[in-house]
């Protein structure tokens, strides 16, 4: 009981919630990364996935990409992830032209480039499996009807795939928001500080209030979702989100 | 301490030479984690299952407390027991089986829900017993998909036994955080792909072992 | 009829929870032993319910149910319907489950030992009349007559004295379904069960039953008595219009072309002259003419193939399209005479020749 009242009082000290290393800064690192990740993934793998799931192209490429995602431990990636922007930050010799594309290979992008590798995957996989299984009668009736191939593509087929792909949105919001803790371990800030600090420290208390945290967040990220699900999701084809969960693990 | 890395290769051959003992110990540290998660995780959640079959309100709630098990971030779990059950294999085995929990009961659930109902009707009408139906005849006809909940399940926990490796466990994560801790790639890529390795090993194996398990589902004819 | 009843309904009522009027309402039937009873009736007439609370799937709400002279209740569900043979619209065959193994689910319940249930197997795929290989294939491999009669040997395989059925030949298509219909006569003809069946298909009751229950919306019994005396004389309005108004051409299928009266029709020797011939055709009113040789009536030929002064000896006999046999029944003959241009049909026995059905005859059945 002793235990979480130490706790309590942790959270309870006001030289704990500001600063550059209090609660209020980790958080904003926190979400401010995750949601920079998700914007640049939905960016990169989202339109491929909708042009090559309307042509239903590339379905192997899909299968290869969401088994790879799938095997490879998320801390695997962020390992990976480090010798890779450690080894762009030391600089590449292009012709005989070094030069550094980015100026530390610690911190933000060994993290960002490990939580984008963890995002594209799901988000490219059912986008792509979305727009290739709307019902091919509606998808025929609007070709008989005179639709173009573009216009078909944005008026019948990514409304009706926008469950599934909002389902991946959250699978891959969550899995961003989990792994983002573990960008502390190579030297990031965001909510997984208090926990690798607190076991460098052998501090308990922190370690626990940390977790919290990082526990809170996540289950906060996926309730947005679900709460959002209500307004995202066009009117008529709710419900259809479910069989995401089945390709995007 | 980055350029202390950068003199030497990239991967070293000779490290992996010198260091075949304590990779194959931490390969068997990583299936035995593993393989511990896996069978305490089905025995809960066929008990857990079988409560949900039997009474259906309980479903919702069991499958939102797992959810949430499932949501909260690996690391954070760990470290939430840690002050409780400290650096321990216990530890992580808990925060393992929690992430099975939901795959299976999920799987498990929806493959007996999956039974079709005349085959149902046709074993009660020739007289099975409750207990004689649900072994003899469901659990069988839900076995492709079980398994299917326990082959993702076991890909789920053999990536995560490496973040055990954080609460002092660890398996081949143990490889990957010391690599990270070092700037030892070499360390770090062996960690990964043996991890990698593994998963695509037991995922084979799960595999062929529906097979063997399942011959009415193999062979097709005039349907 | 024996004295007592094989099933035996006393006053069942099932009134389903949240519902206010009852599926099926004091109902009480008797199926003697050996006899086929069909339940028929429109949706929602409890024709299901009524067979499923036979075999306590349905418990009802209020009356008894006797099979055998024991009350259902008084052994557990399990236990009853591992003596009451079962067979569903959808089969339900086990797909996990070799046909061999499917065959064996109840003798494996009753506890048989292991070289008594192999030889039942080998002898109902012999009765079922199914391909001794199909024993180790599985249900998914099969069509859908062949899964069909493995569901009937299944539920023959514990010999039980009573068969339930429930739309047994309801998934099938219209061919295979007359060919099953036919199958099950014939394997009742030498097992006697006792067998209820349910369908909503006038013409499967009329074919099938000994006798036939037709059941209106709530469970209400309208009407129960053999398929003839119910189309002969419906009990009320709602058992004729459900009959329909071809109730007189349904009476048909239940007799056969050996009780109608035949003509001898336009049949003359190979050796008759044309005149005789022209005679022949004259008196029937038709234009063809059957030729007969050595005793037996090989074929026909058209009053025109003797213009220009042909003999019968000199013509080729053209073969009967369309020849009925003494078994086949008058709905049979119906179609066959309708669809040959003269409005008769040849009846044989095998080669011999019994005579003519014409269109005349079989109204004068329908009416009568």
């Amino acid at each position: 009981m002793s235990f979480l009242g130490d706790v309590a009082s942790w959270f309870g000290t006001a030289a704990n919630w500001w600063g550059e290393s209090g609660i209020l800064n980790r958080v904003f690192e926190h979400v401010q990364l995750s949601a920079f990740t998700m914007a640049v993934a939905l960016a990169v793998a989202l339109p491929p996935a909708l042009a090559l799931g309307h042509r239903n192209r590339g379905g192997g490429l899909v299968v290869t990409v969401v088994n790879l995602g799938r095997a490879i431990p998320s801390f695997g990636i962020l390992a990976l992830a480090l010798p890779f922007t450690i080894e762009l930050a030391r600089g590449i010799d292009l012709f005989g032209w070094e030069f550094s594309p980015i100026s530390s290979g610690l911190g933000f992008w060994p993290t960002f480039v490990a939580l984008l590798a963890l995002a594209v995957p799901p988000i490219f996989a059912n986008g792509f499996t979305a727009v290739r299984d709307v019902d091919p009668g509606t998808v025929e009736a609007a070709r008989g009807m005179g639709l173009t191939e573009r216009q078909i593509l944005r008026s019948i087929e990514v409304p009706m795939a926008m469950p599934v792909v909002y389902a991946a949105m959250r699978v891959a919001s969550v899995q961003v928001v989990a792994t983002a803790t573990l960008g502390a371990l190579v030297a990031w800030g965001g909510l997984g500080r208090f926990i690798i600090d607190g076991f460098a420290q052998q501090d308990d208390v922190q370690v626990f209030a940390g977790a919290v945290l990082v526990a809170l967040l996540a289950v906060a990220t996926e309730a947005l979702f679900a709460f959002g699900e209500r307004w995202a999701i066009p009117r008529g084809i709710a419900g259809a989100g479910d069989r995401a969960a089945a390709t995007a693990g | 301490m980055i350029t202390a890395q950068a003199a030497g290769p990239f991967f070293r051959w000779d490290w992996v030479g010198r260091n075949l003992g304590a990779i194959w110990d931490r390969v068997v540290e990583h299936l035995t984690l593993t393989a511990i998660a896996i069978g305490i995780g089905l025995v809960i959640a066929m008990g857990l299952s079988l409560v949900a079959l039997r009474w259906r309100r309980t479903y919702a709630p069991i499958t939102w407390v797992t959810g949430i098990l499932y949501t909260i971030p690996s690391l954070a779990l760990f470290a939430l027991l840690v002050p409780f059950t400290g650096l321990s294999t216990l530890t992580a085995e808990i925060g393992l089986v929690s992430y099975t929990l939901l795959i299976l009961i999920r799987n498990i659930v929806a493959g007996i829900d999956g039974v079709s109902p005349e085959v149902r009707e046709a074993a009660v009408g020739m007289g099975y017993t409750r207990r004689r139906l649900f072994f003899e005849i469901e659990l069988p006809l839900a076995m492709p998909v079980i398994v299917a909940g326990i082959r993702i399940a076991a890909v789920t926990v053999i990536g995560l036994v490496t973040v055990t490796s954080i609460i002092g466990q660890g398996g081949l994560g143990f490889f990957i955080l010391r690599g990270l801790n070092s700037f030892f790639w070499t360390q770090i890529i062996v960690g990964v792909a043996l991890s990698v390795l593994l998963a695509v090993i037991i995922d084979l194996l799960l595999a062929g072992g529906e097979r063997a398990l399942t011959p009415w589902a193999r062979r097709r004819g005039a349907g | 009829m024996s004295d007592s009843p094989m099933i035996r309904l006393d006053a069942v009522t099932k009134v389903f929870p949240g519902t206010d009027h009852p599926a099926v309402d004091r109902l009480t039937l008797e199926v003697a032993e050996g006899e086929v009873v069909v339940l028929v009736g429109p949706s929602g007439c409890g024709k299901t319910t009524t067979l499923k609370m036979i075999n306590r799937l349905i418990e009802p709400t209020s009356g008894t149910i006797t099979v055998a002279g024991a009350d259902v209740t008084a052994v557990p569900a399990p236990e009853l319907r591992r003596s009451i043979g079962y067979v569903i619209q959808q089969i339900g065959l086990f797909p996990h489950r070799t046909i061999a193994d499917n065959i064996a689910t109840v003798p494996r319940l009753l506890g048989w030992e292991r070289p008594r249930i192999e030889a039942r197997i080998d002898e109902l795929i012999d009765l079922a009349d199914l391909d001794p290989a199909m024993r180790d294939r599985y249900p998914s491999e099969l069509s859908g007559g062949q899964r069909q009669r493995v569901g009937v040997a299944r539920a023959l395989a514990a010999d039980p004295p009573v068969l339930l059925m429930d739309e047994p030949f309801g998934a099938v298509d219209p061919i295979v379904r007359a060919r099953l219909q036919d199958e099950l006569l014939d394997l009742q003809a030498r097992l006697r069960k006792t067998i209820v069946l349910v369908t909503h298909d006038v013409d499967e009751a009329i074919k099938l039953g000994d006798r036939v229950a037709i059941l209106n919306v709530g469970g209400v019994l309208e009407q129960y008595a053999p398929p003839a005396e119910i189309l002969r004389s419906p009990a009320d309005a709602f058992v004729e219009g459900f009959l329909g108004s071809d109730r007189g051409i349904k009476r048909l299928s239940l007799i056969a072309v050996r009780d109608a009266t035949l003509v001898e029709g336009p049949i003359v020797d190979a050796a008759a002259t044309a005149a005789e011939a022209g005679a022949a055709m004259a008196q029937h009113g038709l234009d063809w003419f059957g030729i007969r040789r050595g005793g037996l009536v090989v074929g026909w030929a058209a009053g025109s193939d003797l213009d220009g002064g042909a003999a019968p000896a000199d013509l080729e006999p053209r073969p009967f399209a369309t020849a009925l046999g003494p078994d086949d029944s008058l709905r049979d003959a119906l179609d066959a005479v309708i669809t040959s241009h003269s409005r008769v049909a040849p009846v044989f026995d095998g080669a011999r020749y019994l005579g003519m059905l014409t269109i005349e005859e079989i109204s004068r059945e329908i009416v009568q």
